[in-house]
């Protein structure tokens, strides 16, 4: 894990609505005797009552600003501050569980355990907070009859097609109501009738007054469904706007 | 989570029949092996024990085991029966002849001659027939296991006569007795009948087998024997300790016997290591996304502990359940006669398993922890 080295000139400037809040975010990863820094200096407010984007090339950025944000891969410099806390200034367990409560994840591979059934799989942060079992499962049940699949609730994952284990990694991220929810290329492995419903489905029930929704994808058919879409090359932020620039 | 962790690992059958395999495997192989040695090398010490009255054996000093004796004089039995505090003292003699049978094969036998009067010397029970049949010419005991040795298991010896160093001698009775290391042919008689038997050398007394007065103990005896007499004297646990003892430092078993332990307990940790990593390689993204929701490190680490200690349980169950199968499949086979399982040994391969157990969870857990949870991003 890096050492977090905080930029004194990036403190502050966080607007007080902002959900999430990025200042001079930097990263670096070693490759062999080189240096090479993914991010440069991000700073952007993520609101929450909006469903994000953030898009780009491969390589661009995106996947590790992402996992900067919700506080999985530490900054190299820079500040993150997640509804006003500090992430990167908790200790590692502090981090843990400030995770386990606020955040819920998709998957672009799902990553569901594939020898328990959807119910159990969309518990899982429920249970790792704590809750017993069989309540979990109860409110994992009511998540994915929102979803629409409640009559799959007891098959297992490998059971399922790829649309209906995406909605069980649906559930899994908003089963303990987090306050933050990312989603790593949800329609990647989907095709574009089923993409669609998913995003529908995720706009319905992830996007939320006091919930920020932040969606990293470069599947361009699904643009036109985001509040806010930021645009990531080379590190840096190169557009952030209600819609794609023109030629996009 | 526990329940989680155990769901994954029984989700996954091969590699969970996998770890049961490997778990029980060496279990089996520990137990059995190491019980299957003590009982060998307790057979060092049967002699001993089958003469349940004899206190204290007196031997010439350079004797070492019942096998192992140089003989002594005949006043040697007058010497020890002078000494104070011991009750009664016997001739005991112990020698090695040669078996004709009416098939015409060569067997060597242990000639054992037992007192006249009181017949001191012989084991406790007997399989078939009495002590009594001792009084009539001619007659030897013989030992159950080496019935069949050398009759068969379904031939009754009683009646049949042998070629015994060129004298003739009748089968009138089958003693229920511990087999002696080598499992030989042993052949019961009255001491007397024993000089005939084995060849004429000027001493032939082996043992002088003592019981103590009451109010005595048999370590104050001996040692008040060997200080009167200058000979050699053992309490019967301390004589079966030399001959188990004996084994231990003259033969290769304790190496093989260890050989194979320790290869049981590698080839758990090979099959265990092998298949608890493919098993947390196939399952790291999911590792990855606990991690990432927020799962801790010390949680997975009981994850892992748990289905570890699952597999452990079953494995270590099946393990000590197929040694307890094999000597119950095994226990008509004369080799394995009054065989038991120590329970020191069934502790001792539980100790291993939960060491193989460390060690492959240990490595398992290496790949987990150093997982970022950002890893399930890429």
């Amino acid at each position: 894990m890096m050492a977090t080295i905080m930029d004194p000139s990036a403190i502050g400037g966080c607007k007080p609505d902002a959900a999430i809040c990025t200042r001079g975010v930097t990263r670096d990863f070693k490759a062999g005797q080189q240096t090479i820094t993914v991010l440069h200096g991000i700073d952007t407010d993520i609101r929450a009552g909006e469903l994000t984007f953030v898009v780009g090339e491969s390589g661009s950025g995106k996947t590790t600003l992402i996992s900067i944000m919700c506080g999985i891969l530490y900054p190299t410099l820079g500040e993150v501050k997640v509804f006003g806390t500090d992430i990167y200034r908790l200790s590692d367990t502090e981090l843990v569980k400030f995770r386990l409560q606020n955040i819920g994840f998709i998957f672009q591979q799902y990553n569901l355990i594939p020898s328990i059934d959807a119910a159990s799989n969309a518990a899982v942060p429920l249970i790792a907070q704590g809750m017993g079992r069989l309540e979990a499962r109860e409110r994992a049940k009511a998540m994915l009859e929102r979803l629409n699949i409640g009559n799959q609730a007891d098959k297992l994952p490998n059971q399922l097609s790829g649309g209906q284990q995406q909605r069980v990694a649906i559930a899994r991220a908003l089963v303990h109501e987090p306050r933050l929810v990312v989603c790593d290329e949800p329609t990647a492995a989907l095709d574009a009738s089923s993409g669609r419903r998913v995003m529908d489905l995720l706009r319905e029930v992830a996007v939320a007054a006091d919930r920020a929704c932040i969606i990293v994808t470069h599947d361009n058919r699904i643009f036109d469904l985001a509040d806010r879409i930021i645009q990531l090359e080379d590190g840096r932020i190169t557009h952030d706007g209600t819609t794609m620039p023109d030629g996009h | 989570m526990i329940w989680i962790a155990i769901r994954m690992l029984t989700g996954d059958r091969q590699k969970f029949y996998g770890l049961l395999f490997g778990i029980a495997f060496s279990t089996l192989l520990i137990t059995q092996q190491l019980t299957i040695f003590v009982n060998l090398i307790e057979r060092g010490a049967s002699g001993a024990y089958n003469v349940g009255e004899a206190q204290v054996w007196v031997m010439d000093p350079v004797s070492r085991t019942t096998d192992v004796a140089y003989a002594l004089p005949s006043t040697a039995l007058d010497k020890v029966r002078g000494v104070r505090g011991v009750e009664w003292a016997v001739p005991h003699l112990r020698a090695a002849a040669s078996v004709r049978t009416k098939d015409g094969d060569l067997e060597g036998v242990a000639i054992i001659g037992v007192d006249d009067a009181t017949l001191i010397g012989l084991p406790k029970r007997m399989a078939s027939g009495s002590i009594d049949v001792l009084s009539q010419p001619d007659s030897v005991i013989i030992d159950d296991v080496g019935t069949i040795n050398m009759f068969g298991a379904d031939v009754d010896p009683i009646g049949e006569r042998l070629e015994l160093n060129d004298q003739r001698a009748v089968i009138r009775g089958i003693a229920d007795s511990i087999p002696s290391f080598t499992s030989q042919v042993t052949l019961y008689t009255k001491y007397s009948q024993a000089l005939r038997y084995v060849p004429g050398t000027r001493n032939r007394l082996s043992f002088v087998l003592v019981g103590v007065s009451e109010g005595q103990t048999a370590a104050e005896v001996a040692d008040r024997i060997e200080r009167d007499t200058g000979l050699k004297a053992e309490t019967r646990d301390e004589f079966a300790q030399a001959g188990v003892d004996f084994i231990i430092e003259n033969t290769g078993i304790p190496t093989n016997f260890g050989i194979t332990v320790v290869l049981g307990f590698v080839v758990g940790v090979a099959i265990v290591g092998l298949t608890f990593s493919l098993f947390i390689r196939d399952n790291i993204k999911q590792f990855g996304a606990l991690k990432a929701i927020g799962v801790t490190n010390g949680r997975i680490l009981r994850m892992v502990a748990a289905q570890a200690g699952l597999v452990g349980f079953i494995g270590y169950g099946f393990g000590v359940l197929g040694t307890v199968g094999f000597m119950w499949a095994f226990s008509g086979n004369p080799f394995f006669k009054g065989f038991y399982i120590p329970w020191q040994i069934p502790l001792i391969s539980l100790g291993a398993v939960i060491v193989i157990l460390a060690i492959t969870g240990t490595l398992a857990l290496r790949s987990v922890f150093k997982t970022e949870p950002a890893s399930v991003f890429r």
